[in-house]
């Protein structure tokens, strides 16, 4: 059959260009590859290659005719055996392309944003018959180790966490326990080794990968999100990622900008993430026993200065940390204060300081940034009103700007005051230590903003 | 095209149904790759796509000597690897024209397809971004002690990449089992491998680590599948990964908008016509009376016939249903 040629699209956004040359004329033999034509776009002049072999049958736009739209039959050609007679048929039917084009008529409305993925409703918290008193350095090894006996495909690796037993020594003993296939130093080249862990994980291990502290993760955040987060969508379901991503964040103590950023917020903004940030000890060892079961990319936010602090933990081999669940660390009736990690412990605080006011505050640790518990921080507003969000990260696009958009759609009509959000200052942490305590939410702070959404004062 | 890897034998005896077979698998992926062009044309597949056409002999040359275990992963360059993977050429055009059908369900497009039963672990669209990835994957072989070797491809632009050296210290290091494989095209988008790479003997550029390297004539299927079988035993044997600078050429322009300014009509005819990975087998098979022609043109026409029903079935399937935006973003847990 005689094959008719249409005006080529030859770039993402051409919809009509000029046929500046005809390369072959009416009679002319035609190999596979051969320039047929010469096309200006609107962006260069390209040449138009022929993918069949056979004969140029008949011209039917002449060179120089500008305006062809894509898709317009510009051409005939034949194919070996096929003589003139042959054009008839195929010219019969040319008349308007009956090629059928792309489109897309889904719904507008589909792009619009969405409320990003909400937990199921609150949980109850569950009582254990026996405790431990740990530090939150322990509980992550605790949780580790654990699962690593649970589970021959769990292996860590990262920046001295095998002999050196951890730059901050969370993973102290692993590698006696588990020896070195297992427990991993990796040279300091954190977006090679990170992809490295993301293609074990693509092979069905589940790695734990250890950033000496979050700050060194900007190094591989593109597998984190762009290899990591990504490759379930883009594979259709087929490609899962179970990884983990682990190590301490925010504000250590005096080491500066660089090495002091709460990054919860850029994480959490990423759909195909899960994001986590204990507190306790007790969050901390349910959290990343939690992260490492999960068939999903998981981020694990610890921080420094808790990592020698001692908390209750569980003493029972399946206790866990669903992620999504918030835990509500002391009930009150006045306001709702709703923070992650060591602000947690600030917020506690604070808590005791408007007690003194006759202020009774509520404390909500989120424990999960993605997905977020709205259920938990939804049912302390409706009974409290008011709310306080508090971080030490960045307002701006902050885990405190997104509560407050959720408290617009969710419980507008129950608010008695507008949401304030108490974060880190909105400069680089900065490293003179008067500075630093300016930078930080305080007690004080919080309690302040406490007394604000109050009216009291 | 499954059936390549499968035909597997001694360096030493290539015999006619070997280059046959690597005839037909060259062949279908330059058919596709030039109905991928037309389908582009007609605006059917839309943003980048970046065709394979004259580097079909390396990933043909890698596959069949490739092991059943074997991994292989690539960049946004991929349809070739993908064909050659055994993967379905229906699949892989819907894919590009973003249909429910396609490996992805549409979802990822001409540089990101995935295919976990053949072990291909994909096309990647940030730069090297594959190459640790792949580091990773033969980790993973030599963690499960499965003798499989990853395949890792990578351009020759992409070989500056600070991550690919972060990569050969750590497969060196602990002696993975992965075949690197630098496609060198001579181009790293518009700029050639002169202008971007310090010192172009590429193959060396693991010496540093003492990754032994070699350069390998990529336009000839057989010089790459005798190199390959020799890097892949090097590999699967312990001895760590192996690099392989496969010396190739695309005839098309990066992706479907460039125009190629960047080299001259007469470089790219020259290569066309005198070392076409497709056309030189096909003479020395003819010349050699190995085959007859009519045996070409039929396996030409099946190919022919694949490739148009691949087409046909990128237009039929219908676009992924909208409920598609919100699913494959996280595993229920
Ligand atoms: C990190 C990153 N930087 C830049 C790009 C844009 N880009 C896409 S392909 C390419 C050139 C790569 O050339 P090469 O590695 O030689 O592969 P080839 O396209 O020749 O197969 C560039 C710069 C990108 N995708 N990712
Ligand atoms: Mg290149």
């Amino acid at each position: 059959m005689a094959i008719e040629i249409l005006m080529p699209a030859l770039s993402p956004t051409m919809t009509e260009g000029k046929l500046a040359r005809w390369l072959k004329a009416e009679g002319d033999a035609v190999k596979s590859g051969d320039v047929l034509a010469e096309i200006e776009t609107d962006k260069a002049t390209m040449e138009m290659e022929a993918v069949d072999e056979g004969t140029m049958g008949k011209i039917l736009v002449a060179a120089g005719t500008e305006g062809v739209a894509v898709n317009t039959p510009i051409a005939i050609m034949l194919e070996e055996g096929e003589t003139a007679a042959d054009l008839g048929k195929v010219m019969e039917k040319a008349g308007p392309s009956s090629t059928p084009v792309a489109h897309n008529d889904g719904p507008q409305a589909a792009l619009m944003a969405q409320a990003p993925a909400v937990a199921a409703p609150a949980h109850v918290e569950k009582e254990y018959d026996k405790y431990n008193r740990q530090t939150v350095r322990e509980a992550l090894r605790d949780a580790m180790a654990e699962e690593m006996r649970r589970d021959e495909g769990v292996f860590l690796l990262g920046e001295e966490v095998a002999q050196y037993q951890g730059a901050y020594k969370v993973s102290q003993g692993l590698l006696d326990e588990f020896g070195d296939r297992r427990v991993i130093d990796t040279p300091i080249t954190e977006m090679g080794f990170t992809g490295l862990a993301v293609g074990a994980a693509f092979a069905g291990l589940k790695p734990i990968v250890e950033f000496m502290t979050m700050n060194f993760s900007m190094q591989a955040i593109d597998h984190v999100i762009n290899s990591a987060a990504k490759t379930l969508y883009m594979s259709g379901g087929q490609q899962p990622c179970p990884i983990v991503f682990r190590g301490p964040n925010g504000a250590a103590a005096r080491v500066a900008a660089q090495h002091s950023q709460d990054f919860a917020s850029w994480y959490a903004h990423c759909p195909g993430l899960k994001v986590v940030a204990p507190w306790s000890a007790a969050d901390a060892k349910g959290l990343l026993k939690a992260a490492i079961r999960d068939p999903n990319p998981v981020v694990v936010l610890e921080n420094e200065i808790l990592y020698g602090q001692s908390f209750d933990v569980p003493d029972d081999p399946d206790f866990i940390v669903p992620i999504g669940k918030a835990k509500i660390e002391r009930p009150g009736e006045h306001v709702t204060i709703v923070t992650y990690s060591r602000m947690v412990g600030t917020s506690l605080e604070a808590a005791a300081m408007l007690e003194k006011d006759g202020i009774s505050a509520e404390v909500i640790n989120l424990r999960s940034l993605r997905p977020i518990d709205i259920d938990s921080i939804v049912a302390s507003v409706k009974k409290t009103n008011r709310i306080v969000s508090v971080e030490e990260g960045w307002a701006y696009a902050g885990i405190g700007s997104e509560i407050a958009a959720l408290m617009m759609e969710h419980c507008f009509d129950w608010l008695d005051a507008p949401v304030i959000r108490v974060c880190g200052a909105d400069v680089p942490m900065p490293y003179a230590a008067n500075l630093e305590r300016l930078y930080l939410p305080t007690p004080e702070g919080i309690a302040d903003a406490g007394r604000k959404v109050c009216y009291a004062k | 095209m499954a059936t390549t890897s499968k035909r597997k034998a001694k360096v030493a005896e290539i015999g006619p149904d070997q280059l046959i077979g690597w005839y037909r698998d060259m062949l279908q992926i330059r058919r596709f790759e030039e109905k991928a062009g037309q389908l582009y044309g007609m605006g059917l597949i839309g943003g980048f796509c970046h065709l394979y056409i004259g580097q079909e002999a390396v990933v043909v040359g890698m596959q069949s000597a490739a092991g059943e275990t074997d991994s292989v992963i690539t960049s946004y360059r991929d349809h070739g690897q993908m064909l050659a993977c055994g993967m379905d050429a229906k699949g892989v055009m819907a894919e590009l024209t973003g249909r429910i059908g396609g490996y992805s369900k549409g979802k990822g497009g001409s540089m990101h397809m995935f295919s976990r039963e053949k072990r291909f672990y994909g096309g990647h669209g940030i730069v090297g971004a594959q190459v640790p990835i792949g580091t990773g994957l033969g980790f993973a072989h030599k963690y499960t002690g499965d003798q499989g070797v990853c395949h890792v491809y990578l351009g020759d632009g992409a070989l500056n990449q600070g991550q690919v050296y972060e990569s050969f210290n750590m497969a060196a290091l602990w002696k993975l089992p992965v075949v690197y494989v630098i496609e060198n095209n001579k181009y790293a988008m518009g700029t050639s491998s002169e202008r971007h790479a310090a010192g172009t003997e590429l193959f060396k550029r693991g010496a540093a680590y003492g990754i032994p390297g070699e350069a390998v004539d990529g336009m000839s299927v057989q010089a790459v599948y005798e190199a390959a079988s020799k890097a892949l035993e090097h590999a699967r044997s312990g001895n760590g990964p192996y690099i392989l600078e496969m010396k190739t050429y695309r005839y098309r322009g990066h992706s479907m908008s460039d125009p190629a300014k960047y080299r001259t009509k007469e470089e790219v005819t020259k290569m066309r016509e005198q070392h076409d990975p497709i056309d030189t087998l096909k003479n020395r098979l003819l010349e050699a009376g190995l085959v007859d022609e009519a045996v070409l043109k039929e396996m030409d026409r099946e190919v022919k016939a694949i490739v148009s029903e691949a087409a046909e079935f990128a237009q039929s399937s219908p676009e992924p249903d909208v409920s598609e935006l919100w699913t494959d973003v996280l595993i229920e847990a």
